[in-house]
């Protein structure tokens, strides 16, 4: 696999580094606090959270609606930034980056997989799969060898021209895993990834995520189905944007 | 960012218009009628300056004109005494007064004009005849198809011999050379001695006039033969008048001369003349003061095409206004996948300049065919410079990225978590 743009670039600081964390961590959240006010409101949605994630863990966050998990999953991907705590992301403290400096970090680091696909419907396939290289401003020839591999890899190669709108919600899903992977990132967050897909649908995607897991790939994964979050490694319980609990599953290392 | 990129944003723009054909259009129409109007008016505008600026310099930029008026005031009196031939106007003494008095000038040249018949064979055409001397040509540069124009000999002798205009010798000698025939001016015999060449087309002034209805003969004939009283009849009444002459044209040495001469005349006339019964103008005079309407005129016109502009500029942004709010989650999954701020900023401003820009291009091709439309149906000359085109452009691109950047920075300012949970 290239590695080129998986370094973080020069705006990204790198004497921000800990100095503390083993080499092959790549996520950690130390009392990460996400607080909302509204009028007198305040609403705790993260609340001092502690997580450590290393290189090629297969996470699964679960939570009840309103447990905090799609604003944990915001702070992860840099979408969100922290009202309290500290975030580190390959070493990298995120909390002090300024909004170039995140979309540099979410361009770069970060694989994005929503659970309503989030495709741009005017672009075909092959446009959507550039999208994220287009932003790192690489050569088009570039964007276009990666989108062809990555559509092959996710088993789409001949609906390269085709538009979302043409194709089924597991082909949509498909793309924009294959979109998630363009920029060679660290993480692969998924939020709900087959929340909309039926059974079937669902069973594809998740084999092709373990697929992405077994080739090296870290995944974190939000969802609300104790079945779909039992296929990853380590478990996380949230309630009220607190860490209820964490199992490690005896399928990958701790 | 650098040019590829740039171009991809471009095609991106046009891709994301594409999608809304008729409101693209629609919003284009705004900026399509602004910049059509902005170069028809100009065009047009610039034509009639033009042709007034053209009118005055046909009058000669060195001359000055001084015309008999007949004083307002003398009507009634007249009507008492219906024998008795007004007298008014300027007179030989005035003529010479500026000739031998004003040093800046060059030659004088008086004219008298009677309104008289002439006839050749069995044709008769109405004319006025033109006493003048021979500088006449000089001054008003006119243009002798055939034989000759007046001499200083044919002044001094008295000659009966004609120089007529173009159109006269259409109508009076069809087929036949006019020279050296005879024609019949009133009931004096004269010999034509030269026939005039047709004026421009467009050239509508009083000398190009003269040049095709006129006939010139000596002014010391047209006074011999026809006499200092002039008789008009119209409709049933006849009215005398006494005018020594019609019109004196000034011609001046120099450009710098001619307005202070113009003031020097006023100022001898005045002295002259107790009634108010002649003219001076100044065509120098006239062309500043056309210059002046012009700009008076530029500024009138580029306020109203400046506010259709507006107008049109407020629809756009209107629009894009509306499309970013549509477009929040395309927002929120380019911010996703590494999109900076200035990136959604370039996206929407590119789209709202190439929207702009193309209703600019339409508008060019609209406002150039306007003004070639007018100039075909109605005679007015309309000028298209093509500083108006690279103009109208300019402005509509500017309008673009004016009217743009609202829009475009409202989108970039979304949040990127707020906008990706937009439906």
């Amino acid at each position: 696999m290239e590695t080129e743009t998986i370094h973080p670039h020069s705006e990204i600081q790198p004497s921000t580094k800990m100095s503390g964390p083993a080499d092959d961590e790549l996520v950690r959240l130390d009392r990460v606090e996400r607080i909302y006010k509204m009028g007198d409101n305040v609403v705790r949605a993260l609340d001092g959270v502690d997580i450590s994630i290393h290189k090629g863990q297969y996470w699964s966050i679960i939570g009840r609606s309103g447990s905090g998990k799609s604003t944990l999953l915001n702070v992860l991907g840099c979408l969100d930034r922290p009202t309290g705590g500290t975030y580190f992301l390959g070493g990298t403290n995120v909390n002090q980056l300024d909004d170039d400096a995140l979309s540099e970090i979410r361009g770069q680091r970060i694989g994005f997989i929503f659970q309503s696909f989030n495709l741009i419907p005017q672009l075909t396939v092959l446009e959507n799969l550039e999208v994220p290289l287009f932003y790192q401003e690489s050569e088009p020839g570039v964007a276009k060898e990666r989108a062809e591999r990555f559509a092959d890899r996710v088993g789409l190669k001949d609906r390269l021209h085709h538009r979302p709108n043409e194709l089924s919600g597991g082909q949509q899903q498909r793309v924009a895993i294959a979109r998630a992977l363009m920029n060679e990132p660290l993480i692969l967050l998924a939020d709900e990834a087959t929340g909309n897909l039926d059974s079937k649908t669902e069973k594809e995607i998740l084999t092709l995520l373990d697929e992405l897991h077994q080739e090296g790939m870290t995944i974190i994964m939000v969802t609300h189905s104790d079945k779909v979050a039992d296929r990853a490694g380590h478990k996380l319980e949230l309630r009220d944007g607190k860490v209820l609990k964490i199992t490690h599953l005896d399928r990958s290392p701790l | 960012m650098h040019r590829g990129s740039m171009i991809r944003t471009i095609r991106l723009g046009f891709k994301s218009l594409m999608l809304h054909k008729l409101r693209s259009a629609l919003t284009m129409l705004g900026i399509l009628f602004g910049v059509s109007s902005v170069i028809a008016m100009l065009s047009i505008g610039e034509g009639a300056s033009y042709e007034a600026q053209e009118r005055i310099k046909a009058l000669g930029s060195n001359n000055i004109i001084l015309e008999s008026r007949k004083p307002p005031d003398q009507n009634t009196q007249q009507e008492q005494s219906a024998w008795t031939a007004q007298e008014y106007g300027l007179t030989y003494q005035d003529a010479e007064l500026i000739a031998d008095t004003l040093p800046a000038v060059k030659v004088v040249i008086p004219i008298r004009e009677i309104p008289k018949r002439v006839r050749y064979s069995e044709t008769i055409v109405p004319t006025i005849v033109l006493g003048t001397v021979p500088g006449y040509s000089e001054v008003t540069g006119v243009q002798l198809k055939e034989g000759r124009f007046l001499t200083r000999i044919d002044l001094q002798r008295k000659r009966n011999v004609a120089v007529i205009g173009s159109e006269i010798a259409r109508k009076l000698f069809r087929l036949t050379n006019p020279i050296d025939k005879n024609i019949r001016i009133g009931k004096e015999i004269f010999r034509v001695i030269g026939q005039l060449a047709e004026p421009e087309r467009g050239n509508t002034g009083k000398s190009a006039d003269r040049m095709r209805q006129g006939i010139f003969v000596p002014l010391t004939a047209a006074i011999s033969f026809f006499g200092e009283l002039i008789v008009k009849t119209s409709a049933g009444s006849r009215e005398m008048e006494r005018v020594q002459l019609h019109r004196i044209k000034v011609q001046v040495l120099g450009n710098e001369e001619v307005l202070g001469t113009g003031a020097a005349i006023r100022k001898i006339m005045a002295d002259q003349h107790k009634k108010k019964d002649f003219a001076v103008i100044v065509p120098l005079e006239l062309l500043r003061q056309a210059e002046d309407t012009k700009r008076i005129f530029n500024i009138v016109l580029g306020s109203i095409a400046g506010i259709s502009l507006l107008v049109g500029g407020i629809g756009i942004m209107n629009v894009m206004l509306a499309t970013v709010t549509e477009r929040t989650r395309e927002i929120g999954i380019r911010r996703a996948l590494g999109a900076k701020q200035r990136h959604i900023i370039a996206q929407f401003l590119v789209e709202t300049v190439v929207l702009s820009c193309m209703g600019g291009i339409l508008g060019i091709l609209l406002g150039i065919t306007i003004p070639a439309v007018v100039e075909w149906y109605s005679n007015i000359t309309t000028i298209v410079s093509p500083t108006f085109p690279i103009l109208a452009f300019g402005i509509s691109a500017g309008v673009g990225i004016l009217f743009g950047l609202y829009p475009a920075w409202r989108a970039a300012q979304m949040d990127p978590v707020e906008a990706l949970r937009h439906e």
